[in-house]
Parts: C-alpha cells; structure tokens; sequence
C-alpha cells in the first residue's frame, strides 16, 4: 500500500515542479520581453513560414520550418513503426505495442466503415493516419511548428484523397458511378432536387475536409498565444495583473489538455471520412 | 475614406459570419446528447456506434467551418 502511494506521489510532485518551473519561465519571459507595451506576441507569428538558413525568397525548394517539422514528423513515424518493432517480441516492448495499437485502430476502423474490399487501401489511409497525427502531436511541443495548420498542406492531403477516391468510384463502377447522385430511395419528384444537393455536398467535400483539420489546429494554438501574452501582465503589478496572470496560466494548462484530445480527435475525424469517402466510392448504390 | 468604409464593413461580415459558429456548436450538441441518451438506455450498443457519431461531428461541424471561412475571406482576402 505504502509503495502504491510513494509511487503516485512521484508524478505529482514531477508535475507540481513542472508547473513551478512554467510559471517561472513565464515571468523570465515576461521581464525581458514585456517592456514593449501591448501585445508582446502576436499569436499568428507563429505560423510564418520562414527560411531555414536566412534569405527573404521562398521557392518550392528553400528549406523551411515547414519541411523541417515535416522530416521530424517522418522520423518520428519511422522510429514509431520500425525501428519500435524491430524486435517482433511476442511480448511487445513499449514502444512495439503503441504501433500494435496504432495499427490495429486504424485496421479495425477501415475493416468497418469501409468494409472488406477497403482493406485494399488500407496502407494509404494508415499513412495518412500516421502523418496527420503526429504532426499534430508535433505542433504541441513548444516552440514547434504545426505543419497541419497550414491549408496548402491540408488541401494537399484532401485533394489526394478526393482525386483518388474519384476515380476508384470511376474505375470500379464506370459510368453508373453517377448513381451515387441519384438516390432511389426517395420519392421521384425529389430525386432532382435531392441530386443537385448531393452532387453539391460532393464537391465541397475536400473543401470541409481540409479546412477543418487547418481550423482547428490554427484556432487552438492561436487561443494559447493569446492566454499566454495576458502572462507577463503580472509585471504591471495592478490589481488585474495581479489576477489575469495566474488565471491564464491555468487556462494555458487546461486548453492544453484540450487541444492534446483535439489534435488526436482531428486525425481521427480526417481518417474516418476518408473511409467513409471510400465506401462511398466502393458501394454507391444506396 | 471609402476604402475604410469597405475595410469596415468587411470585418463587420467576418464578426457576423462567426455568429454561424453557434449553430454548428448547437448541432455538435445534439449530436452528442442524443448519442449520450441513446448509449445510456443501451450501453451494450454504444460501442459500435462512436464512429458514427463522429463522423455526425464531422457533418455538422463543417457548416461551422464554412462560416469561419467566410470570416476568414472578409479579413484577408476582400
């Protein structure tokens, strides 16, 4: 009993000088960079894309922070998926079984939503899976780069998704593809207005789908670079300083927590609606 | 004088476009509440069902999401 509570005084006691440590940090901060008056960040700064290695110009082969935190996220899915289970133990190491899950999660979810002969794409959806959520994961570290908060990068990936999806439709189905739009089921006088709404709602697919993904991360980050420039008002030692400052600190831990639950639950909406994309490419006859 | 009349009258859109973002949040709401109501009469079923309630999420949410890009368009792109 005593080890059981020696064990989980340990992280509280980790996590209270954590917290120490941040509040302290904060005010560091705070002293040598509150002097400005006003906002001491912009909370956008943060997703400029700059140059690596100096210069202003930015050509698609300039190397950014962008394809920095990018390499970092493919070698973080590298280190993850194998060199993690390069052991093959029949009892998984740590690192092994968080790729088990991982793989298993994603497996189990295409073999439901898109079915059996989804399993074919299986690959293309677990790397999707593997990228989204990592970068995410990435952009939470401080002073990191969240490449998923940019829409060339999210458009990117939806318009994959949608071209391709597209096509599987058009080359498993040929042209009764196009009875995905004319849905049956409903009352004849319906079914024109019903296919202008569908063939509508499909081309604004990859449109919602990017930016969701983009909106999200974009907003979350944004809202903790605004609680976390109200910090340094402790500085001005009025009575709101006196108030706001620690009151933000708390709201900073909490929107964290938060924004950890949405940065998985973002990767997880991006990746259930590629499969429901592709189920409704494999089977469009309602 | 009548490009700040039309800055201005473009970031009054993007604060009114936002008002969207409540009926996406009213939605959300729905969908989960009745999901919650539905898993508490018949929790062996709930499993099976989160997908679906996410990908609900999912559908509701992005009509929020079009009103913020409007607001988006207003302020940088107009």
């Amino acid at each position: 009993m005593s080890d059981q509570t020696n064990a989980t005084s340990k992280p509280g006691r980790a996590v209270a000088y954590g917290i120490f440590a941040f509040v302290a940090l904060m005010i560091v901060i705070g002293l040598f960079g509150g002097q400005h008056g006003g906002l001491v960040y912009h909370p956008m700064e943060q997703f400029l894309v700059e140059p690596l290695f100096g210069g202003e110009h930015v050509a698609w082969y300039t190397p950014t922070n962008v394809t920095l935190w990018m390499a970092i996220a493919l070698l973080v899915i590298f280190g993850l998926l194998v060199v993690g289970t390069r052991g093959r133990a029949v009892v998984p190491s740590r690192m092994q079984s968080v790729a088990e899950l991982a793989y298993g999660f994603v497996y189990r979810m295409v073999e439901d939503v898109s079915g059996k002969d989804g399993l074919k794409f299986f690959p293309y959806i677990m790397t999707i899976f593997m990228f989204i959520v990592t970068s995410n994961m990435l952009g939470l570290l401080p002073l990191s780069f969240t490449t998923t908060s940019h829409l060339a990068v999210t458009v990117l990936l939806a318009l994959c998704v949608f071209i391709s999806v597209t096509v599987i439709g058009f080359v498993r189905h040929g042209v009764s593809f196009l009875k995905l739009f004319w849905i049956t089921s409903a009352p004849l006088l319906l079914r024109p207005i019903l296919a202008m709404i569908e063939v509508i709602s499909y081309f604004v697919r990859p449109v919602s789908h990017s930016i969701r993904l983009m909106g999200n991360m974009m907003a979350g980050h944004a809202v903790m670079k605004v609680f976390a420039a109200f910090v340094p008002l402790i500085l001005l030692s009025t009575g709101i300083g006196l108030v706001v400052s620690p009151l933000s600190v708390v709201a900073i831990s909490a929107i964290y927590a938060l924004e950890l639950l949405v940065a998985f639950i973002q990767a997880y909406v991006f990746t259930i609606l590629t499969c429901v994309y592709l189920r409704d490419a494999l089977h469009p006859f309602h | 004088m009548q490009g700040d009349i039309v800055q201005m009258g473009a970031y009054i859109g993007a604060g009114l476009a936002c008002t969207g973002m409540g009926g996406a949040a009213v939605g959300i709401g729905h969908v989960v509440g009745n999901y919650l109501s539905g898993a508490l009469r018949n929790p062996s079923a709930a499993g099976g069902q989160t997908a679906t309630m996410f990908i609900g999420i999912a559908f509701s949410e992005a009509l929020g999401i079009f009103s913020f890009l409007v607001a988006l368009l207003l302020m940088f792109a107009v």
